[in-house]
């Protein structure tokens, strides 16, 4: 082996040329790091924008009574949108009356009786699958299976293609919950005699329930939000709904609508009805992540 | 004698409970897996008389004309994919640069906190918020840029003018900041699980930070960083609202990026509603094509998702 | 390469080598800290040249953490906060001029948990050499014999040099790790329990390695194991709380040690 031990006295000379790349590659590193900050930073903008012009334009019309009147008819001034709202709340509620109970029991299933099953990772994949299916098809497959046969627009249809939506992230955010949940509590359950049923009720799902919640919060979150599965199974009403069974307002629908109408007026409801839903979906989701902080 | 009967007795008891309750957890489950099948079967039996029609035609025919019954996707095909692919490439520098940012500590943590929020943040606002706010704000920003872009290099075909403002284009950028949280959130993990030793061998070798990064990092992330951009691409591809707000819904096609265009999913949206008959079921057979475009780069995309935790699993 | 007698090294240095260098590396009342907990208190050590020097003591009680210090492999983690100086050849490491790339050149690190990248056995070795610029053919392939030669890994994978590092067994993986670090000339190996992941058969050829390298480096290497510590330093330091108890000859330190808290440790009564 050649000199590899030997030194000239001031280590840091090595030679010239090799102590000016060291510079230069420095400086690369630096411009580098510059450029990757000043991208990440520019994110903020399209979020500033959409916040300040929420509050904006959204704020002159946020009264009471908004929450309380039903939506104005085409070039009239003055109403609100209380059908809409309550429309939202009613489907995203039967959306999780029906997809809860699926998730969460299908969660059980696959991480608590039987992991390696077919059936079980038959379950994994398909929710991923779910998860990737564009929104808008939960609203076809709601219009062939019950607005079709109903021959009408319904809140029960827009309710059906939303619990499409939220299922996979229940199911997929209660097995991880379960999967969270210590071997040791099931083991000592058991050692105690109990049967699998009363360790997974007394035990399991106590301990998984706040980071379930968090699921069900995001799927609330997310479902309030959507406009495309309810835009042609609930499709739209400028009244207050009496039934499951007929056409229903929902937020985002009437922000669709009334965004693309001429009315100066019904633009500015459509902002205030997008810095209503904002501010309910953020709550949905700082609600998720506190439980979810919480548990941890 | 009596007492191992008992005995014998609450055993039988506990038994009957759990095989009741797992019954009931297995029918959940394959209620769960049913529910693809069952979109899939419905979505076809109601393109049926659509699809018996049309045939292959359907996918290649620009006719879209309601009125005379005449039906085809293929403009609203091409529109799906170029502004999906456009918009991956406005996304992909910017979202690799911020996991990038959010993984590395170039700034203090509060500062990468406020970020991180944002992403968050930008993730959850609703598609039509979107739509409203791409309306007022970027169509103008995007249209005066387009204007520009025509005077420079209108002689390029996808330059061309005259500038829309709901084009193709513009529908791209919203669609581009829409997905840009999947793409951080995917790629950051990938990054984050970069074993913390393989960094530190890079610096203790003399790699200044990008030298680790490009060099060490990045190589090892990159399957993570990969399926990341598919599953983004495979959102952007569904994502419907303000893609139909502000894309122009032409089934004309243009070479031209600032052209209206108009894409599946804004298809479905825009005419659903009001569709008859034999227009339903063409409606149901390019409902179906989305379906299967979708679930197609989705698989791909959890496909690379899985091999990348193999590998680094091996690595650790 | 001159094969020397393991006996002959110290004493008899051979002419073409410069005469031992006692302060070769050395920590001058330093402190270190990780935010408000210091983690090393008025560390004064001075690391002789071609000699290997190890680190012992219970976790925790600083002995890595002033290894990482060398070459400033701490000032990744943020929050943390030095006082004093380390030299090195009478230079100061802190010191303005010096870029911290040429610095961790200067002085290679080996750590705990092999940690080849992904890549070719190849790509591995040249690692150094590429990013500070080189990428001639012949002097790479030059580096890499010389380097897996020098970590006595050459025979065992000069055919297989293009296939990937982490299809080697672990005791390899080590090896290339260290021939990696030789690679770019150092004049400074620092290793980090380098065998405490290693099966005892790997362990040994590690350890053989290490002393037959100290005849062209100066190693410093960290331990939990007294026994690796007495089969192959020259010299040993005993940290205890983040001081520096004892420092003396290794042969000393294990008979004899002046400090009983040297004694309680190296008797097995704590630690």
């Amino acid at each position: 082996m050649d000199n590899i031990g030997t030194h000239s006295l001031d280590f840091f000379e090595l030679d010239h040329n090799e102590n000016t790349k060291a510079m230069g590659r420095s400086l690369t590193n630096r411009i580098l790091t510059g450029i990757c900050v000043t991208l990440s930073l520019l994110t903020m903008i399209p979020l500033i924008s959409i916040i300040v012009l929420l509050l904006k334009n959204g704020l002159p019309l946020l009264s009471a009574s908004i929450f309380t009147e039903l939506p104005p008819a085409a070039g009239m001034t003055g109403g609100g949108f209380g059908n809409a709202i309550i429309g939202t709340l009613v489907m995203v509620g039967l959306g999780l009356a029906i997809s809860t109970p699926v998730g969460i029991l299908s969660a059980i299933f696959i991480n608590e009786y039987s992991q390696t099953s077919r059936l079980s990772r038959a379950v994994r994949f398909v929710a991923k699958l779910l998860t990737g299916i564009p929104s808008i098809i939960c609203g076809v497959f709601a219009f062939a299976i019950v607005v079709l046969p109903n021959q009408t627009f319904s809140a029960f249809a827009g309710g059906v293609a939303l619990s499409v939506l939220m299922l996979p992230t229940i199911l997929l955010t209660a097995e991880q919950a379960l999967m969270g949940v210590q071997n040791a509590y099931r083991e000592a359950s058991y050692g105690l005699g109990a049967t699998r049923f009363q360790t997974i009720v007394r035990v399991v799902l106590p301990d998984a329930l706040p980071a379930m919640m968090t699921g069900i919060m995001l799927a609330v979150a997310r479902a309030a939000g959507e406009t495309a599965p309810l835009i042609f199974t609930a499709l739209f009403s400028q009244y207050w709904a009496s039934s499951l069974n007929e056409p229903t307002a929902s937020l985002a629908v009437l922000i669709y609508n009334f965004s693309t109408v001429p009315f100066p007026h019904q633009v500015s409801m459509a902002w205030t009805a997008s810095l209503v839903l904002v501010a309910f979906v953020t709550i949905a989701n700082v609600a998720a992540q506190t439980i979810f902080a919480r548990k941890n | 004698m009596s007492a191992p009967t008992s005995q014998s007795n609450s055993l039988a008891h506990y038994k009957s409970g759990p095989d009741f309750f797992r019954l009931l957890c297995w029918l959940a489950s394959a209620v769960t897996v049913l529910t693809l099948g069952w979109i899939i079967f419905k979505i076809v039996e109601s393109a049926w008389p659509a699809i018996h029609k049309f045939g292959w035609d359907f996918l290649t025919s620009s006719a879209w004309l309601p009125n005379r019954e005449r039906f085809g996707v293929f403009p609203f095909i091409v529109g799906t994919v170029v502004s999906s692919f456009v918009a991956i490439l406005m996304a992909f520098p910017l979202g690799l640069a911020i996991a990038i940012f959010l993984s590395e500590n170039f700034l203090p943590a509060p500062v990468r906190q406020v970020i991180r929020f944002v992403v968050e943040m930008l993730a959850a606002i609703p598609s039509v918020v979107y739509g409203l706010w791409g309306i007022f704000v970027v169509i103008p920003l995007s249209k005066s840029f387009a204007d520009w872009m025509v005077s420079v290099f209108g002689g390029v075909p996808i330059f061309a003018g005259p500038a829309y403002g709901n084009s193709l284009f513009t529908a791209s950028i919203v669609l581009a900041i829409m997905i840009l949280p999947t793409i951080t959130a995917i790629s950051r993990n990938s990054l984050s699980s970069v074993p913390k030793t393989l960094r530190e061998g890079a610096y203790a070798l003399g790699s200044t930070r990008w030298e680790a990064i490009l060099g060490v990092i990045l190589p090892s992330a990159a399957p993570g960083i990969v399926a990341a951009t598919i599953l983004a691409l495979g959102r952007a591809m569904g994502e419907t609202m303000a893609v139909a707000m502000l894309i122009g819904n032409s089934s004309r096609l243009s070479w031209s990026i600032f052209s209206p265009a108009g894409t599946l999913a804004g298809l479905l949206a825009n005419q659903f509603g009001e569709a008859q008959e034999l227009q339903v079921n063409s409606l149901m057979y390019a409902a179906l094509i989305l379906i299967i475009i979708t679930l197609f780069v989705n698989m791909i995309g959890e496909a690379v998702l899985r091999y990348t935790q193999h590998q680094t699993a091996g690595i650790r | 390469m001159p094969i020397v007698d393991q006996q002959m090294t110290k004493q008899t240095s051979p002419n073409s080598n410069p005469p031992v260098r006692k302060d070769f590396l050395a920590a001058k009342d330093f402190n270190f800290f990780y935010g408000k907990k210091q983690a090393l208190y008025d560390i004064n050590i001075e690391i002789p040249e071609r000699q290997v020097t190890a680190f012992i003591g219970p976790s925790g009680c600083g002995k890595s953490t002033l290894l990482r210090n060398f070459n400033r492999m701490n000032e990744l983690i943020e929050g943390v906060r030095h006082e004093g100086d380390i030299r090195l050849l009478g230079k100061s490491i802190y010191d303005k001029s010096v870029e911290v790339i040429s610095l961790r050149r200067s002085i290679g690190m080996v750590f705990q948990k092999s940690n080849p990248f992904p890549k070719s056995i190849y790509e591995n070795v040249v690692y150094g050499l590429r990013i500070s610029g080189q990428s001639k053919k012949s002097t790479l392939d030059e580096a890499v014999e010389r380097s897996l030669r020098g970590a006595a890994l050459w025979e065992e994978v000069k055919d297989r040099l293009h296939e990937s590092a982490l299809g080697l067994s672990g005791g390899q993986m080590q090896r290339l790790c260290i021939a990696r670090a030789i690679a770019n000339r150092p004049k400074v190996l620092l290793m980090d329990e380098p065998c405490s992941a290693l099966d005892p058969i790997a362990t040994v050829k590690v350890e053989e390695l290490i002393r037959e390298l100290k005849k062209e480096f100066t190693i410093v290497i960290v331990t939990h194991n007294m026994q690796q510590a007495t089969r192959c330093s020259d010299e040993t330091a005993f940290f205890y709380l983040g001081k520096l108890i004892e420092f003396d000859r290794t042969q000393k330190i294990f008979s004899n040690p002046s400090e009983k808290q040297t004694e309680d440790y190296i008797t097995g009564r704590f630690g």
